[in-house]
């Protein structure tokens, strides 16, 4: 075997050696310099960000272990996003680490945080199926210790169960799934499986891909399987939240793309066109429909999130390179929008434990910037023009238009209509915080702490300078249409 | 008598229904677990069966068996995990109990 393979991950390579300086810090550091842990950390990882970046007009399409792996700009642009998100999300956490009862663990916290990281860029990278499933189990176990991570709280454990659980059953089915495939191919390969499904469609392929949909359908609460996300976001602490509902959904998200187009291509307009669609229109419509009664603010933005995953899913049935351009612009514009939502929530959580929207009346009158950037995240959470939202949405809308048939323009008309039904709930957490000021106890005025204040700067500027500024979604739509058709990728 | 792949399949077959009905009918936190691990063996038996039947050329079902299997033994450690830590706070693990989070 050649070993010289293995070069071919630069990322990857590069993100373990971040793991493994992280790893090596908290265990072989005295206990003085443990405190700058986080710190430690979020360095680290800034420069690895900032390299992976640099490199990546310098990236070529290589694939290694007979095909097994592929990288190219593509695959580099969205672990590039994802290392934007996650580097915020760990700015974000710090003050959450250094807490009372997390000091004993934070180490493990940050270790746990990149190996799942590491588990995306295998999911986003896999042409081949056993890899992907190794890059998806990694990437949602450690995610479930992390939910555990509130050892106080007993609503972490809860979380904790009701995830693993959920994991293990969808994995099992996604894995049935995979049987079935195989038994029809006789090869895991995407490619082989792209050649071996031919022009026919038997009803065992059907299963197979309805399986295969649902397996991954839990990992992006899509509405039918759903039902974890909001009890599991409610009871995680707040930056495994934030981390698990833009990290781990637009990895799997990208990756559930490269499946339908690489794997199943062929079996596009008459198999799983329409069970997306299905799952398209009861995602968004029923993600709205629950947002609007929840009054914790982390259920109500699992809900949310529930929607929003149903609009990234357009960009999947699109089925063109401009909807994968739309998705990975969608996806990066959703991170800063729900980082900083969640920026917000965490560093009021931290201060005074508060998390009920109704906690929130009058925030406006004590903590005016905080509540400006809630406002903020909500506009471009709902797609209010002058803020990356809405441009992202734009597209997302465009890309599926594109596709061109009739029943994808119902499909956006429903999208729009829900679009507006979610402003009415966006604009409920604004209005509590800007009108309603009956209040007994109004949440104090206090100054968040450091780190907090440079996560919510940066996503800040991100929704403000995403929309306007044209290079971000101009780059990654000609980056996306050079490399001709999507099966190439 | 000849054994064909359907005297393996729909055992198999069987085991994953029989897994998702105590999934979704077991109260016993463990009991779950236990219907897990039978989807899971349904999905070995699957691969192992079309490889060495239809395909017996490559090994390609085997392996994937062989990682699965070690897939499944690292979480039912975790969820194991999970679960003493629930039992140590709520001293049960009925998932009836497990209901303090809800719409």
């Amino acid at each position: 075997m050649d070993y010289s393979q293995f070069l071919a991950m630069k990322q990857e390579i590069g993100l373990l050696i971040v793991f493994l300086l992280v790893f090596l810090y908290d265990t072989f550091m005295p206990k003085k310099a443990l405190n700058a842990t986080a710190g430690f950390t979020c360095v680290v990882f800034a420069i690895y960000t900032l390299v992976s970046f640099c490199c990546l007009s310098a990236c070529e399409t290589v694939s290694a272990f007979s095909g097994m792996y592929t990288t190219g700009p593509v695959m580099s642009t969205i672990k590039n996003i994802l290392n934007v998100g996650v580097l915020i999300v760990l700015i974000q956490a710090t003050q959450w680490a250094n807490s009372e009862f997390q000091i004993m663990r934070r180490g493990e916290f940050y270790e746990l945080l990149l190996l799942t990281l590491f588990g995306m860029y295998l999911m986003i990278s896999a042409r081949h199926f056993l890899l992907f499933v190794i890059g998806l189990e990694s990437a949602s176990l450690p995610l479930a210790a992390m939910v555990a991570f509130d050892k106080q709280h007993y609503e972490s454990h809860e979380a904790a169960i009701k995830y693993i659980l959920t994991a293990v059953f969808s994995s099992a089915v996604f894995m049935m799934g995979l049987s079935f495939v195989y038994g029809l191919t006789g090869s895991l390969y995407f490619t082989d499986i792209y050649a071996g499904i031919g022009a026919e469609h038997s009803v065992m392929l059907i299963m197979a891909l309805a399986f295969v949909i649902s397996g991954i359908g839990f990992k992006l609460s899509l509405v039918p399987f759903h039902l974890w996300t909001a009890d599991v976001y409610q009871g995680a602490p707040t930056s495994v939240t934030s981390y698990l509902s833009v990290i781990s959904k637009g990895a799997a998200a990208f990756a559930f793309l490269v499946i339908l187009v690489q794997a199943f291509g062929l079996a596009y307009s008459q198999v799983w066109e329409w069970m997306l669609y299905a799952l398209i229109i009861l995602t968004i419509t029923v993600g709205n429909l629950f947002a609007i009664r929840q009054r914790n603010m982390k259920r109500f933005l699992a809900f949310s999130s529930v929607s929003q995953a149903g609009y990234i899913m357009l960009g999947v049935i699109a089925f063109n390179t401009t909807g994968l351009a739309s998705m990975m612009y969608y996806i990066l514009v959703y991170i800063f929008s729900n980082l900083a939502a969640f920026g917000v929530i965490g560093a009021i959580e931290n201060a005074t434990g508060k998390v009920n929207m109704d906690d929130y009346n009058g925030l406006y009158k004590t903590n005016p910037k905080l509540s400006f950037a809630m406002m903020l995240a909500m506009f471009s959470l709902a797609g209010i023009p002058p803020f990356a939202g809405f441009f992202s949405k734009f597209f997302i809308f465009t890309g599926a238009i594109q596709q061109g048939s009739t029943a994808i323009y119902v499909l956006v008309l429903i999208a729009l209509i829900n679009t507006i039904i979610s402003l009415y709930y966006y604009l409920l957490v604004v209005k509590a915080m800007f009108i309603n000021t009956e209040n007994e106890c109004v949440i104090p005025t206090f100054r968040s702490s450091c780190s907090e204040r440079l996560g919510l700067w940066i996503t800040v500027a991100g929704i403000l300078l995403l929309g306007i500024v044209s290079f971000f979604y101009n780059s990654i739509l000609s980056m996306t249409s050079s490399g001709g058709i999507m099966i190439d990728l | 008598m000849e054994l064909t792949m359907l005297y393996y399949l729909i055992p198999s077959l069987f085991m994953f229904c029989c897994g998702v009905y105590g999934f979704v009918t077991r109260k016993n936190m463990i009991a779950i677990l236990i219907s897990l691990e039978l989807m899971l063996n349904a999905v070995d038996i699957n691969f192992v069966v079309f490889n060495r039947y239809l395909f017996p050329g490559n090994m390609e079902g085997m392996f994937f068996t062989l990682f699965a299997i070690a897939i499944a033994a690292a979480e039912t450690a975790l969820a194991i995990a999970i679960i003493i830590n629930i039992f140590r706070v709520a001293s049960d693990i009925d998932v009836r109990e497990i209901n303090k989070m809800k719409f």
